[in-house]
């Protein structure tokens, strides 16, 4: 197959085949950054909270005075382990994904602020109904769950898990355990690492998501009241959820349940994502929707060619060029304009891709998707060009003896 | 003239069904995606509050000591301290303080449950200030705010719920522990974005949004909130030990809010000198360590907080890559179209038509194409904005339509096909005669 003759034909038509290879670039460009956008968006959906999501859900209420608190969880735990199905309840500030928990910048000199970290406050039994799963030293014993203050947040002291995350962030390539830090005034020593426990609104930290949570083990009351963590089977959980807010109306008449944020785990995480979920959704939508466009484009263009040049088609037929040979061409010139195309539209992808990041929470883009998209704009243009090709290939010898 | 030519568009496109169906197709698809995302755009960044938001000032001082953390810019609130005492001092045409926190509501001898809704803490200019629409009685007086009045207004909303939509002013109602007397009930008011009550903390992630949910259902005078519903109140940011969680008063901590309304430059530039008078007399007295201050208009601030998800503006930049795409599309096409006339054309031409008449021939026909391309980009867009509705953002109840965007598409549908045909057509327009008679 010889290109020269392509090209001189191709430089005739110069105004068309420049715009047909932009707007491939521009398809190129589009296709690797909302590609990468929509890999960022899956991979941000796919974190593991280190809970059991599936057995666990959470109940909120409000509405009632601070020195009721107690007497409140009292009845709430009680009250909610005599539900069929119910496996434990316990006194939670809140799980991964849940209500907007306690968040708070932490030191290991008192001078700088390194990391900010999620808190998480449970009564005793509580790391085993989340699930965690403890890779270093030991789970919180009865003696580490004290008291909270009356006025305050903490204890002088808390004997704490960390996450691995945070411990590696912390203490790298060092053992956790024992290690002591500090928000503002209260003190944290290490008792246990655990594998993972996400932080409640894990895209508040941009998709980067660290993980960095404590859990301080601590006795219900004061603050830590009127969120409740119920675990029960899988298949019974969405059950015991709905007995458990008729059940909150008869314990306390007089509380508000929070709606918004009393559900299952798994229901929790798939709202949380829904944002994530309808970008994906729409940033498919436009990929599928841009090549379809392209792919009509080159049909259009191609059949006009073609009707264009049927006498010379004929011509080339008549002095001795096969079917074959005419399909050939129509394929190879496809494949000239895409190529010229993808390679500005690589050079724009990057471009486009090193500006949204600028503007944007944008993740910086793959260079394996760029040899991908060219794949994929190869193949398109060629099964775009096959029909009218084949057309071009069915033009008898003898429109050349025809004038006009 | 131009009557003939449409004439002559109408038959041309009819003469390839399937190629006109393409294109028609390529420019509705490119005209609905950016219009849907535009229409969101439009909603979600407009003005609030039209005709007067060039008059809303938002004051900011600094009262965080200067170890508190490395930082360039007065946080989004203010402490109890200094808002108050810019608020007393009455410098501008209106000033309302503001805080939200959440309360338990309750209508004595009702057996509805308690409802648990967002407490507004501000003062009378509040409604005067933002044109906040009555349905019954009004807002309180100043005088209610220094006597710490137990005087409520209640939302279209709540009224609705507890009265039944029937004139409440008079009754009273459950707030936290206190009952106070409803001194006015609003008409439906859904300022969007809740531009008043937006400090910060708008994440971009489409998670939560608080700046587009929607108005608060109590408002009572500011210093009553604050008593009745003591202990509930949240801070932005504290940079020291709060002894009484939930009771901010004269805590270090930033929470409360100051909005100014400023008929006049001279009143601006007056109100900004007494602020920074404020900040350094603040400074002299060891309570300031930093003297910058900030005031910025209401469209100034809802900007810099990036009112607008983020999420929004990424789409609204994807849906014109892809109409930019069509456009492309379009102009190969009708290249290719307008060039296969070049015989047609250049008999035309010979019998004595203009450049200029060729040219215009050429347009109407594009201009038709993007005429049927914008109708059917009309219909996309509606399906396009009920896709937005079904998929639950804290925006969605707020996406539709209105007139204004009605008519954008359009001139963008007829716009893009005019830019699209103006290169096909000024190509056709320079096809020589004689070359072409010569092939007939």
């Amino acid at each position: 197959m010889q290109i020269k003759p392509i090209l001189s034909a191709l430089k005739k038509h110069r105004l068309a085949t420049i715009l047909i290879a932009l707007e491939i670039a521009l398809a190129c460009a589009v296709l690797c950054n909302a590609a990468s956008m929509i890999a960022t968006r899956l991979s941000a959906m796919n974190i593991v909270s280190g809970v059991d999501e599936s057995s666990l859900g959470i109940l909120t209420v409000t509405g009632y005075a601070p020195d009721q608190a107690s007497d409140l969880n009292a009845r709430m735990v009680a009250g909610l382990r005599t539900i069929p199905g119910v496996e434990s309840a316990h006194v939670v500030s809140t799980v991964p994904f849940g209500p907007q928990g306690a968040v708070s910048g932490i030191t290991l000199d008192h001078k700088t602020y390194p990391v900010v970290v999620e808190f998480y406050e449970g009564d005793p039994g509580t790391p085993k109904a989340l699930g965690l799963k403890l890779v270093a030293g030991h789970m919180p014993v009865l003696d580490d769950y004290q008291v909270q203050p009356k006025n305050g947040y903490l204890p002088a002291l808390s004997r704490v898990l960390v996450t691995r995350a945070l411990a590696t962030r912390l203490w790298p390539g060092e053992q956790a355990v024992g290690k002591q830090f500090w928000a503002g005034p209260f003190q944290f020593r290490v008792i246990g690492v655990v594998a993972n426990l996400a932080m409640d609104h894990p895209a508040w930290w941009g998709k980067r998501a660290p993980g960095w949570s404590v859990f301080v083990p601590a006795l219900p009351g004061g603050l830590l009241s009127g969120s409740y963590l119920i675990r029960a089977k899988p298949q019974e959980l969405n059950r015991v959820m709905v007995a458990a807010q008729a059940k909150v109306r008869k314990i306390a008449p007089n509380v508000v349940i929070d709606h918004a944020s009393s559900h299952t785990v798994g229901y929790l995480r798939a709202q949380f994502f829904k944002a994530d979920r309808a970008m994906a959704g729409l940033l498919i939508g436009v990929i599928v929707a841009l090549l379809g466009v392209t792919a009509l484009g080159i049909v259009g263009l191609a059949s006009f060619w073609v009707a264009q040049r049927r006498k010379q088609i004929g011509i080339r037929r008549a002095i001795g060029a096969t079917r074959a040979d005419i399909l050939r061409y129509f394929q190879t010139e496809n494949f000239l304009i895409v190529t010229f195309g993808v390679v500005l539209g690589i050079i724009l992808a990057i471009v486009v891709n090193l500006a949204l990041m600028h503007v944007f929470e944008v993740s910086r883009l793959p260079l394996w998707y760029l040899p991908i998209a060219a794949v994929v704009l190869w193949i398109l243009g060629q099964l775009a060009v096959l029909a009218p090709a084949l057309r071009a290939s069915h033009v008898p010898p003898v429109v050349a003896t025809r004038s006009v | 003239m131009f009557g003939y030519y449409f004439h002559l568009a109408l038959r041309s496109l009819r003469r390839n069904k399937v190629l006109t169906a393409l294109m028609v197709l390529a420019i509705a698809v490119g005209i609905g995606a950016a219009m849907t995302t535009l229409t969101v755009m439009h909603i979600l960044s407009g003005d609030p509050l039209p005709g007067k938001s060039a008059q809303i000032f938002y004051p900011q001082v600094d009262p965080m000591p200067a170890s508190a953390y490395s930082k360039s810019h007065p946080l989004p609130q203010m402490d109890y301290r200094s808002a108050v005492d810019l608020w007393s001092a009455h410098r501008a045409n209106r000033q309302a303080l503001f805080v939200d926190s959440p309360v338990k509501v309750q209508a004595p001898k009702s057996n509805l449950p308690p409802l648990m809704l967002t407490l507004a803490s501000t003062t009378a200019d509040f409604f005067p200030m933002f044109n906040v629409p009555f349905e019954y009685g009004s807002g309180w007086t100043a005088a209610d705010d220094t006597s710490h009045a137990r005087v409520v207004v209640i939302s279209n909303d709540l009224n609705n719920r507890l009265f039944a939509g029937k004139d409440s002013v008079g009754k009273t109602l459950r707030v936290n522990k206190s009952s106070v007397r409803i001194v006015g009930v609003l008409k439906p008011w859904h300022p969007s974005p809740r531009f008043y009550s937006v400090f910060g903390a708008v994440s971009g992630f489409g998670q939560g949004m608080p700046a587009y949910a929607k108005a608060e259902d109590v408002f009572v005078p500011f210093f009553t909130g604050i008593d009745i519903n003591d202990g509930a109140f949240q801070q932005y940011t504290c940079w020291g030990r709060v002894k009484h969680p939930g009771h901010l008063v004269n805590a270090p901590c930033l929470w409360v809010a100051l909005w100014v309304e400023l008929d006049s430059p001279a009143k601006v530039a007056s109100y900004r000198a007494f602020l920074t008078h404020y900040a350094q007399q603040q400074k002299a007295l060891g309570r300031f360590a930093n003297t910058d201050t900030r005031m910025l208009d209401l469209m100034g601030w809802l900007d810099h907080i990036h009112v607008v998800p983020s999420d929004v503006k990424l789409q609204t930049w994807l849906a014109f890559a892809f109409l930019a795409i069509c456009l492309f599309n379009t102009v190969g096409l009708l290249l290719a179209k307008f060039l296969r006339r070049a015989g047609e054309i250049g008999v035309r031409r010979a019998l004595g038509a203009s450049r200029r008449a060729v040219f215009a021939q050429c347009l109407v026909e594009a201009g038709l194409i993007g005429l049927i391309g914008g109708i059917g980009g009309l219909l996309l867009t509606y399906v396009g904005l009920w896709l937005v509705r079904r998929q639950g953002a804290a925006y969605a109840g707020l996406v539709h339509l209105d007139v204004s965007m009605f008519i954008v598409t359009f001139a963008l549908a007829i716009a893009v096909s005019l830019i699209a045909g103006a290169l096909p057509a000024l190509r056709a327009s320079r096809i020589a005669p004689a070359l072409q008679l010569k092939t007939l």
